[in-house]
């Protein structure tokens, strides 16, 4: 089987030591030390990367945990916080000196408040489980990744999660109100509180998509949102990928703020649909699912609004879900795009960058461009209101030099989207999967304060690490092969920090006197 | 502006290298927030100069404007496009500048349905402590490349880094605002905010001072009305005096929380002498003003060594009985308590109690000296604070000692 490799920093450790002094702090079964139990730790949802760690652990609580830590802290041993391996950019890939802390097992809900709208959980509860039992209060957990039936609340946190709600509801990060948990040196360390406005520094949004690498998370106070009454979605077909584009635009520009904005293009619905019948116009080349919430007048008021402006943007066709049955079968299709797509194709990458939304045409025709230089095919995902774009590029491992050809085509995806404005990965973390990207969106000071900022937490570097951040000499590597094969599409990593090509501010016409008329300089609603 | 920047970084290099600090501030307007600024604080260093919103594009929802730039400005050029900053910063002061804001972190009675400034922070430019110019997250709403440095940035005072540019998500303006006033005591008051808050209700804020409750509903037309309808139903039933304030007195109302220039924030002090009224200064009196952050459901706090309460703060039927006076003024649905009374110490030990945590907000220099404007920090978070600060900051030239002593 083809794969790629991790070449983390490397730690000397002496297992038989480490074995004897977790062994002494934690029950038979919570440490797994034989290789056939070993197997089932050694990737996440981005399976071409797998690595054997050298152990796995898996505490039943805090202290436990803390235990752990102090071990592996004392020893110099590298820890991997692992939640439920659905992440997608290789954040909990073992690293082949350290211990893997499993928090499957830290999997109860410890108190659902209605009057705080608040629910404190362990880290390993499933994001579905959250709103499951704050439900009879009316009440659910906003942030809604399509993986939430698997994923955990600790894993969430750690990649500042998004789903596809996030536009009304926000990220992860703006629904996290809380977080409990351990320093390397295993101290007891709380993030926020239950109230607003933590004193000092806001290290709570820093724990937010910190991946790992700065603290082992063991409990979190999550904000819930009243249900609300009513939600209807409605699905619009567009013979072109770009009026589609635009036509997100203009509902934002019309002041509308939906519940969910999502957008498919064509391969992506002819991948879903024989798949879960969701009753798409097949024929479309783009199809558009924008929900509107809240009480049934609100409703109403604002389904007539998206309508107009879905009309007059060149809508083919506008359909609204009825009822709640129908609502769910056209969101059951987006929901189910990645593992639709994974049973048209042997294997699939999962792109993850953010851009601009008016510049979603311009991105989907360098795609299709792409499509054809590296000879594969892609099925674009995106949640359109967030500008978020999930191009799925479809392979064979099996086929020598396809992984490499999709892992080009994936890389020149998230450099156009650093050229763009926008960011090599919206809500699937850096991992090991982007570290090299890293270089083409941050400058090297950049880049070197992003590990001062992780030693400011783990001063020894054991937590996650190799993930993330790339080191310097990374960089050189890829700046020069980037000089070699680039030719003329200058990288912003090549350029002086305060030139950097990608954030052309200098020398506005309208410096110091900005009238707010000419001030619109990026054109989205033309 | 470049010219301005270069000159700034080769500003912050000297100062670092001669180890002389320096005084971040926009226009002053939050000088009295924080540790006291002591002689020896550090040159001014005056952003005014840097302004100019840089990018503004309202189907993007992102405005990008330089630190010095009015926020003023910023909220017009917003309203122009039927667009806010929905977490309503203050300004206090008509001069505020964008980084001051950013800085100091501050948002306005929307916050406990809009959210934070910080949950509106999408990137930064900055200069740090040895004089490089950064640039972190961007002009997009979904960005978990790299560490969430700009959300850090927000409320760190200026300890950090000298902000030269921020990206900011904006939202549309409600089409639909309602303000109800209800006459009820401070328990009764708090039991109700929480019984709504786990509605699905359009309440923008609240707030309940001297016996009355008053509460904005913004959203849609149609949500906008049948929730007041509803909620003027509900009171009426309980036999509570219910009415609502017409539009003009309305913003003014919350505009007067949103500035603290609310009788209750300034009846003691002479009218428009900000120097007086920062320090909380009456004739020679200190009369400093708390803010209790808290879990929203908490009772009415009676810290211990505080002896009486006045009347009006007691839950007395109507809720009147102190008039239109008191020394405590409620926001953010009950997790934001406004104090000009009370023992500093029996405050924070009673917001602690309570899930949260008490800031001198305005105060004597001593006072603040003293016990510190901001709760202290258990030490393990405090050592992260000062390794953060050196990662920003290794030469310690931005406004040392205005968020915390120590660094
Ligand atoms: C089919 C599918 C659909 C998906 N859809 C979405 C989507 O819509 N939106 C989205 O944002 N993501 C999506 N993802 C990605 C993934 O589900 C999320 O990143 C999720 O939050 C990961 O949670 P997890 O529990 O599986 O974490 P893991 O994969 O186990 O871990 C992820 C990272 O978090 C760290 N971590 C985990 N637990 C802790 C802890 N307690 N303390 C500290 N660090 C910890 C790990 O070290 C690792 O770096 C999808 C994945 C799949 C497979
Ligand atoms: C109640 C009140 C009423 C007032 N009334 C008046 C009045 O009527 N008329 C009048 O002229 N003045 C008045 N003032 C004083 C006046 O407030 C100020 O001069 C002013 O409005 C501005 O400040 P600012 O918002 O720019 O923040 P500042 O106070 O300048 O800064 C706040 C914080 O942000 C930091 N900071 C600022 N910029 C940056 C940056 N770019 N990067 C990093 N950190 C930064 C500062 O170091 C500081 O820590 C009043 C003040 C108060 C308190």
């Amino acid at each position: 089987m083809s794969g790629l490799a991790f070449a983390p920093p490397r730690f000397a450790v002496d297992r038989a030591a480490l074995v004897a002094r977790l062994r002494a702090v934690l029950p038979e079964d919570a440490l797994r030390v034989d290789e056939e139990a070993l197997r089932p730790y050694e990737c996440d949802g981005l399976t071409a990367y797998r690595q054997l760690p050298l152990l796995v652990t898996l505490p039943e609580n805090e202290a436990q945990a803390r235990a752990i830590l102090r071990v592996c802290h004392e020893l110099g041993v590298p820890v991997v916080p692992r939640g439920a391996a659905t992440g997608l950019s290789g954040g909990v890939l073992p690293h082949p000196d350290g211990v893997v802390v499993s928090l499957a097992r830290l999997k109860n809900i410890l108190a659902i408040d209605p009057a705080t709208r608040t629910a404190v959980v362990q880290p390993g509860v499933r994001n579905l489980a959250v709103s499951q039992a704050a439900a009879p209060y009316g009440l659910y957990y906003a942030p809604d990744p399509s993986s939430q039936i698997a994923c955990t609340i600790g894993g969430n946190i750690a990649e500042n999660s998004g789903g596809v709600h996030c536009l009304k509801y926000g990220l992860t990060v703006h629904n996290v109100l809380r977080v409990r948990g351990l320093t390397i040196a295993g101290e007891i360390v709380e993030f926020g509180c239950a109230a607003p406005d933590a004193p000092g520094y806001d290290l709570l949004a820093v724990a937010n998509g910190s991946e790992g690498l700065l603290v082992l998370i063991t409990e979190a106070t999550v904000r819930l949102t009243p249900k609300p009454e009513l939600a209807q979605v409605a699905l619009a077909s567009f013979d072109d990928v770009t009026r589609a584009g635009e036509a997100v635009a203009a509902i934002i520009a019309a002041g509308i703020l939906p519940a969910g904005l999502e957008m498919m293009d064509k391969k992506a619905t002819h991948a879903v649909e024989p798949f879960v019948n969701a009753g798409y116009d097949m024929d479309a080349e783009a199809l558009l699912l924008c929900e509107s919430d809240g009480t049934p007048e609100e409703v109403a008021e604002e389904m007539a609004r998206m309508q107009a402006v879905l009309a007059a943007s060149g809508a083919t066709a506008i359909r609204v879900s009825q009822n709640e049955a129908e609502r769910l079968k056209f969101w059951a299709g987006r929901k189910a795009a990645f593992p639709a797509v994974g049973r048209i194709t042997p294997d699939y990458l999962c792109m993850d960058g953010t851009i601009p939304r008016h510049s979603v045409g311009r991105m989907l025709q360098a795609i299709a461009d792409m499509e054809r230089r590296y000879g594969l095919r892609c099925a674009n995902v995106f949640h359109a209101g967030d500008g978020n774009l999930h191009p799925l590029i479809m392979y064979d491992a099996n086929q020598p030099g396809e992984l490499e050809r999709a892992q080009a085509f994936g890389a020149e995806i998230l450099e156009l989207s650093v050229e763009f404005g926008g960011t090599i990965t919206g809500e699937h973390g850096v991992g090991v999967e982007k570290v090299t990207q890293m270089c083409a969106q941050f400058t090297p000071d950049e880049l070197a304060l992003f590990e001062r900022l992780k030693r400011a937490f783990d001063p020894a570097g054991l937590l996650n690490p190799g993930k993330a951040i790339p080191t310097p000499a990374r960089c050189r590597e890829y700046r020069l092969a980037r000089l070699a094969t680039a030719g003329e599409r200058g990288t912003p990593c090549c350029a002086p920090a305060a030139d950097d090509a990608t954030h052309d501010v200098w020398g506005d016409p309208a410096d110091g006197a900005s009238a707010p008329g000419d001030a619109t300089k990026t054109e989205g609603s033309r | 502006m470049k010219a301005i920047h270069d000159r700034w970084c080769e500003r912050v290099r000297a100062a670092a290298a001669d180890g002389r600090p320096l005084r971040l501030r926009g226009s002053g307007s939050k000088d009295f927030y924080g540790q006291p600024l002591l002689p020896g604080s550090g040159e001014v260093f005056d952003t005014r100069e840097y302004r100019g919103i840089v990018a503004y594009s309202p189907s993007e929802l992102v405005v990008t404007a330089r630190c010095g730039t009015p926020l003023a400005e910023l909220e017009a050029a917003l309203a122009a496009q039927g667009q806010m900053l929905a977490f309503e910063p203050p300004h206090f002061g008509p001069q505020a500048t964008v980084g001051g804001m950013l800085a100091a972190g501050l948002s306005g009675p929307r916050r406990s349905q809009a959210g934070a400034l910080r949950d509106y922070v999408l990137g930064v430019r900055l200069i740090d402590g040895e004089g490089r110019a950064l640039s972190f997250g961007g002009q997009v709403m979904k960005n978990v490349a790299g560490y969430d440095v700009p959300r850090l940035l927000a409320g760190s005072l200026g300890t950090l880094a000298l902000v030269t540019e921020v990206s900011l998500k904006t939202l549309p303006r409600p089409v639909a605002e309602r303000t109800l006033v209800a006459d009820l005591g401070e328990g009764e008051a708090l039991r109700r905010l929480a019984a709504w808050n786990a509605l699905p209700l359009p309440l923008s804020a609240s707030a309940w001072f001297g016996g009355r409750l008053s509460l904005r509903l913004s959203g849609a037309a149609a949500a906008v009305a049948s929730s007041a309808a509803a909620l003027q139903r509900e009171l009426r039933a309980a036999g509570v005096a219910v009415g609502h304030l017409p539009e003009d007195e309305a913003a003014v109302f919350w505009r007067s929380l949103r500035e603290q220039t609310h009788p209750f924030f300034s009846a003691t002090a002479p009218a428009g002498d900000a120097r007086q009224f920062a320090a909380g200064v009456v004739g020679a009196e200190p009369l400093p003003l708390w803010r209790l952050a808290l879990r929203a459901t908490t009772p009415p706090v009676r810290p211990a060594a505080d002896g009486a309460e006045p009347a009006s703060t007691t839950d007395a039927p109507g809720g009147i009985a102190g008039g239109a006076t008191g020394t405590t003024l409620i926001e953010w649905g009950g997790a934001l308590r406004w104090r000009r009374d009370g023992d500093p110490l029996a405050l924070r030990a009673a917001a602690a109690a309570a899930g949260g945590h008490a800031t001198l907000f305005r105060g004597d220099a001593p006072l603040k000296s003293a016990i510190g404007a901001f709760a202290p920090l258990p030490p393990p978070l405090a050592a992260i604070h000062r390794r953060l600060k050196n990662a920003f900051d290794a030469p310690g030239v931005f406004n040392p000692g205005r968020l915390f002593r120590e660094f």
